[in-house]
């Protein structure tokens, strides 16, 4: 018969995809070797449409690369390197074995080594791709640079680390780019916007790490050789950008440690500025946004741009003209990372850190930092606060009022600058009272009844979603509350009377009230009729709407019961609500 | 200082030996000596130069040779020594007291330099020379003026010069001829070098670590692949829960505490406790913070990546447009009568053709007839049975009711409405002339009489099994029942009433009967069995079609009075609407009901079909066909209507419409028969 037959697995989406195996076996490395070579150029498995066709058949799970990729790797001159790496050791060993001391000296002499410069050339061919992905990269420079020389990586890593966020942080602190800032149980998180990318990055406490076993350190090793690779090239970058010598000196003019030679040191310290290439006048002049002729959209666009733009000018400002100190307790590179950023002066004791300009006797200090229940000395002429003054200040873009930050005073929560609030979405009282304050309101006393308001604003819009019957029980709690707190009688469980039905009483006002049913009706008509896929999508988006306003209820129910009476009451209070609330759950 | 003893006696000529031996004491004694001679005499000063000690001769040419013994063993005698002639050196006789000492300390000048000798007992002035030396000595100079301490030094064993030599042995050959090994070793680094085993140190790089990469950027750099890249996606940014000092709902309580410690990772909303600390101070360290970042690694590399269009629709959107119920009117609306009186769950309900009249029969062994307009019964009967089904005749000019109970199926006169069309039916039953030939039939017919009659009985059908169902042919003449049985093939039998005939239309059994229906204009007649729907041609008396209902068990059928639709009612909830002409599969189906469905009914004249479940609803849905056959038949549900309550999980039991209005009655198992209108 004619016609040749047609084999299965042969075209389509089998011929796209090749296992890791295969993918090795083609590129002739080990899977470790295979392993770092897809970490240097970002190649990373990709998910088939149709599993089993690419599997051939099997529904064994596997990792599919694309063959494409696999082919890409292929010419890749670091391939050869790796293996010019593996006859050098095996040489070195065979020397070391045969105690040939000369032919290891030789051997040593000519190590082969890589560079990473053409494969980040390649994976980022612009700048800002590059500095898009830096993320990981920071996060990952500031974890490696605290690490101790234990082994755990080499110890020139560890020094290139340090020196690489070192020479960021002073960028950051020089082009005042930082803008949000947030003390979490991991660490502290840092945003900065850098040419107009927001760049965010977590530091770790410093505290000696307990290094944990099942962790492969190779793997981060490697990642840490890529990112060290970039981020070195983006800091060059960026150093130009800001007409800056690069590797960073420490200007002349400031001669605060004569005695300390080291450099990374001095610049770690992060109180002096840093050399310019051309020297400028100290004042930049803000490049002024060119005024267009515009109309319409356009000049409200303008407009809005215009307030943004002042708007962080101003953040920029937040501290300048303060001086501040450091209590030895607290995090120093931290704050004086976040002071400088925002303009501040800013020292500590010399025997904690090199670089400190003035001493704790100084009467010009505005503001001291400290993280202690209480002080010996007090000098009048300042403030003294607890660290996460500067935070909330750095998050609120407006300095707050200090009275709640004093020594030994209970903090308010610390929220976090990231998470921007939907409609629908519960916002904590806090936050509301912020929003308040930048608006400008007044702090005081008139405050409590705003936030009454605020609150009674929030139930109502959250009774309108919530269920019937949550609102009888969310009155019937009110009620309780309120015969709690004013004359702290034993909590009666009551009946609410039923509700009259509005086409039983037949009123004028019940009119809207029959339409919105029948609107209602004709929408639950409506859904019966649906298909049983869309019905099923349906379904699960108006869960995931029903569970959400369910969280916000409770916590909003929470937060009432929080205006109600002081802090510890209420906070038992809601304890025992929530246990009572769970069976129910 | 007694290391040096001098002889007795020297000769004149000994001078400068002991000049030498002066000298070489001076050196070899320390410092202390010196400090001593300045204040008291020592003996062994005499010696100290040459041209002191001929001074010294000079003067008094006194000198005791008794060398240098301790003077105190001259003590008791008369004299100290003796001098260069033999003869006694004596005393003097009186000895200097303190008042002498002191005065002469006062009055002579040279007192700082005189010097008491003991051997000589006589005091000696010092000279200018020798209280130089005796200050340079103090100084810890040397005593010579002319000595130079800085002598260059000179070398005679250095790598260059070497006067001596350290061994005597003669050289050997094999140090002035070439050597062989090294001879083989640099011919095999020869070789080495000549075959590129041996490099050659490569030059240190110049360039700088770090460097402008992107001084030009190429846009033709951007390949293909930089398009297809899929950016790993951003770690997640904290919320509040994270905080080291989170407001106080974001907290766990201890239950939650404890449920979150016993989940899997996996399944955990939050990957941590969130924890609240009273100062920035008391914040450990996080634990599982390289943990993490080892996974985000993890992830980075080893994550396969897929671009997802996330459905971001507006679920407003998913429900469909359908015309507005308002617009579809008349549909019922609202319960209007609630027709009470049975005593117990009402199976089934028929309205009159005329649509004056309702019957009702119930489990309470009674079947009721109602005014519609009014709720009033009119009419109870006892029979003998619960009732199954009841059915009007729809024959308008006939007024003759079926009732089936247990295995009888009772046609009644309910001697309602129309006198004439009492009477005549009355008369059309009495008409009956036997055939000639009495056939062997399914079920026996008696005609009733006295009073049975008088109660309205007309005619008894006895049938060999239960009977659970009655259907009417349009016409009114045929009549068919439903005797479920699943072993035999006589469970469906159709009734002539004019002529009093029965016949069993099936040969086979196909399954489990559970409902039949004529079609109201052709010759066809509908058996439903539990999931299929047979079609079957009576005059040709062979199966036309068989409609798949994808339902798991049919509970009640109906056709529509256009024929060409039929809808299916099932205990699965579902409710499946076939179109003759289409297809033998269900066109569409409608999940409405929560709960079986029990009946089913379509109006006569309105394009309304209704639906009753046990979840107590009845859905009535507006169900247009449309001449035009390209046309989709338009169903949308109008309205449900509740009022039944839910006794023993069972709801509403049957549905019908009323003949001309558009009203549903429905009869449920709380014992009443509701009309909504």
């Amino acid at each position: 018969m004619g016609g040749l037959q047609k084999k299965k697995y042969e075209r389509g989406s089998a011929t796209n995809y090749i296992t890791r195996n295969k993918a090795r076996k083609k590129l002739q490395l080990s899977l470790a070797d295979f392993r770092r070579l897809c970490i240097l150029k970002g190649i990373y498995p990709h998910e088939p449409k149709h599993k089993k066709k690419v599997n051939k058949g099997s529904t064994a799970p596997r990792t599919f690369y694309l063959l494409k990729d696999i082919r890409f790797l292929l010419h890749e001159p670091i391939v050869r390197k790796f293996r010019e790496y593996k006859v050098f050791v095996r040489k070195l060993r065979k020397a070391y074995g045969k105690a040939e001391w000369t032919a290891v000296e030789r051997l040593r002499d000519n190590k082969p080594g890589y560079k990473l410069d053409h494969i980040i050339k390649e994976r980022y061919p612009t700048f800002i791709d590059a500095l898009r992905d830096i993320d990981d990269a920071l996060s990952m420079c500031f974890l490696f640079s605290t690490f101790a020389r234990t082994g755990k990586c080499h110890v020139q890593t560890i020094t290139l680390c340090r020196r690489l966020t070192v020479e960021w942080m002073n960028y950051v602190v020089t082009s005042r780019s930082l803008r949000k800032v947030f003390i979490s149980i991991k660490g502290i998180y840092y945003q900065a916007e850098v040419l107009g990318q927001l760049i965010t990055w977590l530091v770790p406490y410093q505290f000696a790490h307990d290094h944990p076993t099942d962790v492969d350190y190779r793997v981060m090793a490697t990642f840490t050789e890529m990112y060290t690779t970039l981020f070195g090239f983006i800091n060059f970058r960026l150093y130009q950008t800001l007409n800056l010598v690069y590797p960073p000196k420490v200007t002349q003019h400031e001669k605060l440690n004569r005695w300390v030679s080291c450099s990374l040191q001095k610049l770690s310290a992060l109180s002096a500025s840093l050399a310019r290439v051309v020297a400028t006048a100290e004042e930049e002049e803000e490049n002024q946004l060119d005024q267009f002729p515009a109309d319409g959209e356009d000049l409200e666009n303008m407009e809005a741009r215009e307030k943004e733009q002042k708007e962080q000018e101003a953040q920029n400002r937040l501290f300048e003209g303060l001086k501040f100190f450091l209590n030895r307790e607290v995090p120093r590179e931290s704050l004086a990372f976040i002071l400088r950023c925002f303009g501040a002066e800013v020292s500590w004791d010399k025997s904690l850190c090199i670089g400190g300009t003035y001493n704790v006797t100084d009467e010009t200090i505005t503001h001291q930092i400290v993280d202690r229940p209480d002080i010996d000395k007090q000098y009048i002429n300042r403030y003294y606060i607890q660290p996460q003054w500067v935070f909330d200040s750095v998050n609120a873009k407006m300095r707050l009022p200090v009275e709640d930050y004093f020594l030994g005073v209970t903090l308010p929560p610390h929220l976090s600058p990231f998470v921007e609030e939907k409609d629908g979405d519960y916002v904590p009282p806090e936050k509301l009272k912020l929003m308040a304050l930048q608006r400008g309101e007044k702090h005081g006393k008139i405050q409590e009844e705003e936030e009454d308001d605020d609150d009674d604003d929030d139930d109502e819009e959250y009774n309108d979603e919530v269920d019937d019957e949550d609102l009888t029980e969310e009155k019937n709690l009110k009620k309780m509350e309120d015969q709690r707190s004013q004359g702290k009688q034993t909590l009666a469980v009551k009946v609410t009377p039923g509700k009259v039905k509005p086409w039983e009483t037949g009123s004028v006002g019940n009119k809207v009230r029959l339409e919105k049913e029948e609107k209602a009706e004709e929408k639950r008509l409506a859904i019966m009729m649906m298909k049983k896929k869309e019905k099923y999508l349906y379904d699960k988006i108006m869960f995931g709407k029903k569970r959400t306003t369910r969280e916000v209820s409770a916590c909003a129910f929470l937060v009432y019961l929080f205006y109600i009476d002081d802090v510890i009451v209420r906070l038992n209070y809601y304890r025992s609500f929530r246990l009572k609330k769970q069976p129910e759950n | 200082m007694g290391t040096v003893c001098v002889g007795g006696v020297y000769p004149a000529g000994c001078e400068k030996k002991r000049d030498t031996a002066a000298h070489s004491l001076l050196i070899g004694s320390g410092r202390g000596v010196f400090i001593e001679i300045t204040h008291r005499c020592s003996p062994t000063l005499k010696w100290l130069t040459t041209s002191e000690s001929f001074q010294l001769s000079r003067v008094c040419d006194i000198r005791n040779t008794v060398g240098n013994v301790p003077m105190e063993w001259y003590q008791d005698y008369p004299h100290i020594g003796y001098n260069l002639d033999g003869k006694k050196i004596f005393k003097p006789i009186r000895n200097k007291d303190e008042l002498d000492e002191f005065l002469d300390k006062m009055e002579n000048p040279d007192y700082w330099r005189t010097v008491h000798d003991k051997t000589t007992a006589s005091d000696i002035r010092l000279t200018d020379e020798q209280v130089d030396l005796v200050h340079r000595l103090q100084k810890g100079q040397f005593g010579d003026v002319n000595f130079n301490e800085y002598e260059p030094s000179v070398d005679f064993f250095t790598n260059e010069v070497m006067i001596h030599p350290v061994t005597n042995r003669p050289q050997d050959k094999r140090s002035f001829i070439p050597s062989l090994i090294e001879k083989e070793k640099v011919s095999k680094l020869v070789h080495a070098i000549k075959m590129g085993w041996i490099k050659p140190r490569k030059p240190k790089e110049t360039t700088p670590q770090y460097y402008d990469l992107w001084a030009k950027e190429d846009p033709n750099a951007i390949l293909g692949r930089h398009k297809m890249h899929v950016p790993a996606p951003k770690m997640r940014l904290p919320g509040h829960e994270e905080s080291y000092n989170p407001p106080p709902e974001y907290l766990l309580t201890e239950e939650e505490r404890l449920v979150w410690e016993q989940q899997d990772a996996e399944d955990r909303k939050l990957p941590f406790l969130p924890q609240k600390h009273s100062c920035l101070r008391a914040v450990p360290a996080f634990s599982r913070f390289i943990h993490e970042r080892f996974e985000r690694c993890l992830d980075l590399y080893l994550c396969p990546r897929q671009r997802k269009m996330r459905v971001n629709v507006n679920p407003e959107d998913l429900i469909p447009k359908l015309p507005k119920p308002k617009d579809l009117q008349p549909f019922p609306t609202t319960m209007s009568l609630v027709y009470r009186g049975h005593t117990s769950l009402v199976r089934s309900i028929s309205a009159s053709p005329t649509g004056q009249w309702l019957v009702s029969g119930s489990d309470d062994f009674t079947v009721r007839f109602w005014e519609v307009n009014t709720g009033r019964c009119m009419k109870t009967l006892e029979v003998g049975g619960a009732v199954k089904s009841v059915a009007w005749n729809p024959n308008p000019a006939v007024c003759l009711v079926a009732v089936c109970f247990e295995r009888t199926v009772l046609l009644l006169n309910p001697s309602l409405g129309d006198r004439l069309v009492v009477s005549s039916t009355d008369q059309l039953i009495t008409a009956y002339e036997p055939p000639e030939e009495d056939k062997e039939q399914a079920v026996t017919w008696a005609l009733s009489e006295g009073l049975e009659h008088n109660m309205g009985h007309r005619l008894t059908l006895t049938h060999p099994k239960a009977v659970k169902q009655v259907v009417w042919h349009g016409k009114g003449d045929y009549l068919s029942s439903v005797m479920p049985d699943n072993s035999s093939n006589l469970q469906v039998l159709i009734h002539q009433v004019s002529k009093r005939r029965t016949q069993n239309p099936f040969r086979k059994n196909k399954g489990l009967v559970q409902c039949v229906s004529f079609h109201p204009l052709r010759p066809y007649f509908f058996v439903a069995t539990q999931r299929y729907v047979r079609v079957y041609n009576l005059i040709k008396q062979e199966l036309t079609k068989k409609l798949m209902t994808n339902c798991k068990w049919i509970s009640s059928m109906a056709i529509h009075p256009g024929g060409d639709n039929l809808i299916c009612g099932s205990y699965d909830c579902r409710l499946a609407w076939f179109d003759l002409d289409l297809s033998t599969k269900p066109y569409k189906m409608l999940r409405h009901h929560k709960k079986a469905l029990r009946g089913v009914a379509y109006h006569r004249n309105y394009p309304l079909f209704a639906s009753g479940a046990d979840d107590g609803s009845v859905i009535v849905c507006h169900g247009m066909v449309y001449n035009d056959l390209l046309q989709n038949p338009l169903i949308v549900p109008v309205k449900v209507l509740k009022g039944h309550q839910i006794t023993h999980d069972l709801g509403v039991l049957d549905v019908t419409f009323h003949p001309t209005q558009p009203w549903v009655f429905s009869s449920g198992a709380d014992t009443t028969i509701r009309l909504f209108t």
